[in-house]
């Protein structure tokens, strides 16, 4: 197996897969119909990715691996997903700016994913491009919408990214995987996109009239397994039915 | 206007419905067509929204990825039905706040059937097979009922409602081919929603108050005992099919019928959950108030959004 590729799917895939049971937990609670419409909407697009990872993801692994085994039958150190979108649905202005933070990023990485020479990983970016395009102009409308909005809106969305802000710095580190696959081609270098996202982000929340954290103080470790207390408790919802009934079909 | 000019446009307006007309919202109608077709379009619309709590509760659940996405997408699909019945409610003359107002009261109701607890994995089976089968068989009538904006609504809504009844089958197949703890999870859930879903095509044809009145303006083309009846002998030859049990000892094929007799409904049961004391009532109740409360901010942030947009689009302007 080439372990590095695997994990290099992972480290991208898995966020797709926190991210999107995330919002699943808000279907039928949103603070409108047609968000909460939206909301589920972006959690689908996000499983679907997440799908198109873990099936290319199986095929490298052991004969007989599935798409289930690895998003419901791992530990919870063997997640590799970014610390900022397993942080919980706190209030709608969290919700938002985890997404905001989340989509920029994301639509940079799918973007030279695109290019990669790995045509498989090139294909599912491709096609990612094209919902996680929809998903960022979302996220920022209601970043602008709640900064811009009234007092209370301003003041939940501020608190909302100063909370999360210590988990951005974590997108641009580089696993071992990573610098293998970027060698070869098939990975992208995050480190490159770091000044456009910070620019792109501060754009919007200059827009939205709020202001850029100041913190020098950044959290780390999904991408190495080393998750917040949040995750334990997604993954047992999450893992629920396959560890209490394992090896049945559905 | 004079009672005799009111009297020709009432007898008008029957006239074209009996010639299966469309009404549409511009046109005349009698206030008592308006007040109905408002009740029940929003009791409709309220049942889709209310209706995504029972099963949502088992999104984060779900117990494969492809399950996960499918019930995601039906959830959607329910919300959907239920933005466009409250538009075609709308269309009636009242606002989505004032329908909404009559929810969190109390004063409007839905469907009593998601009263009912979701407990395990096959409950969201069930549900797609007993609950979307019953509504189904409630609605198919309505896309040619005679409200056009309530009509055209239905169609869609019908189209996918089917599609949901076959998925909530197909989970109840796999499950009752499967092992020996699926089958019986399969079993207890048909068991807990059997009863219930008898429940859903409405009070015996004697206790029904609204079906004359329904008739005639095609709201309803068959009465509830009708309608139960067609459900039962729907149902009871799938459930053979995939070896589940009916819980109905009485249930029994009626050669000279052609259909199937079945026990007694449990009507006080029924009549407690229409009251607001089911399992779930209070639960569901507050989670759609929590959410429309909690979200106020977000409503209004986004309404004074709007308007400063607006007003600074003005000022460039001048």
């Amino acid at each position: 197996m080439n372990t590095n590729l695997y994990n290099y799917i992972l480290g991208i895939a898995d966020n797709s897969l926190i991210l999107g049971q995330r919002l699943g937990e808000l279907c039928g609670h949103g603070p409108s119909l047609e968000i909460d419409i939206a909301c589920t909407n972006i959690s689908l697009d996000l499983f679907g990715q997440t799908r198109s990872y873990y099936q290319y993801a199986a095929k490298i692994k052991e004969e007989g691996t599935t798409e289930d085994d690895i998003a419901f039958l791992r530990r919870e150190r063997e997640y590799m997903n970014l610390l900022l979108v397993e942080q919980p649905n706190r209030d709608f202005g969290h919700i938002m700016a985890r997404q905001f933070l989340f989509d920029v990023y994301h639509l940079l990485l799918l973007q030279e994913l695109e290019k990669s020479r790995d045509m498989t990983l090139a294909a599912i970016a491709k096609k990612s491009i094209k919902e996680v395009s929809y998903h960022l102009r979302f996220s920022s409308d209601w970043i602008k919408r709640l900064g811009d909005g009234i007092e209370e809106s301003h003041q939940r969305v501020q608190t909302a990214i100063d909370s999360l802000w210590t988990y951005t710095d974590e997108l641009f580190h580089q696993t071992e995987a990573d610098k293998v696959m970027i060698e070869e081609g098939i990975g992208v270098d995050v480190t490159k996109f770091k000044d456009d996202y910070l620019k792109r982000v501060t754009a919007i929340l200059e827009e939205a009239t709020l202001k850029i954290p100041e913190t020098k103080w950044f959290q780390k470790g999904g991408k190495q397994g080393i998750h917040t207390e949040h995750l334990g408790y997604l993954l047992s919802d999450l893992q629920y039915m396959q560890r209490t009934y394992p090896n049945m079909e559905w | 206007m004079s009672e005799d000019q009111i009297k020709k446009l009432e007898a008008e307006f029957e006239a074209r419905i009996a010639r299966d007309e469309k009404i549409e919202a511009k046109d005349w109608m009698p206030e008592k067509y308006r007040k109905t077709h408002i009740r029940q379009i929003s009791q409709h619309a309220h049942s889709e929204i209310i209706g995504m709590l029972p099963e949502g509760n088992w999104i984060t659940r779900a117990p494969s990825l492809r399950r996960k996405v499918a019930l995601l997408a039906k959830i959607q699909d329910e919300a959907g039905h239920g933005l466009y019945l409250y538009s075609a409610c709308e269309t009636l003359g009242i606002s989505r706040e004032e329908l909404y107002d009559q929810l969190h009261s109390g004063k409007a109701k839905y469907s009593s059937i998601f009263n009912y607890p979701t407990l395990t994995w096959a409950d969201m089976g069930a549900i797609g097979w007993l609950v979307d089968g019953a509504a189904i068989i409630n609605q198919v009538p309505l896309c040619s009922t005679s409200y056009g904006p309530y009509a055209r609504a239905m169609i869609r809504v019908c189209k996918e409602e089917s599609f949901h009844q076959r998925q909530g089958y197909e989970i109840m197949i796999k499950l009752a081919n499967g092992t020996p703890e699926q089958k019986e999870m399969a079993q207890d859930a048909l068991n807990r929603w059997w009863w219930p879903s008898l429940m859903m095509l409405g009070p015996t044809d004697d206790k029904s108050v609204h079906t004359e009145q329904s008739m005639k303006w095609k709201l309803k083309r068959k009465t509830n005992d009708e309608l139960r009846q067609q459900f039962i002998d729907q149902t009871v030859p799938q459930a053979d099919l995939i070896g589940l049990t009916v819980p109905d000892p009485d249930l029994k094929w009626n050669e000279e019928r052609q259909s199937y007799d079945f026990g007694e409904i449990d009507w006080d049961e029924f009549w407690q959950v229409v009251k607001g004391h089911g399992p779930c009532n209070k639960e569901r109740m507050n989670a759609r108030v929590t959410a429309w409360e909690e979200g106020e901010w977000v409503r209004d942030a986004a309404m004074a959004h709007a308007e400063k947009k607006e007003s600074r689009k003005v000022k460039e302007v001048v």
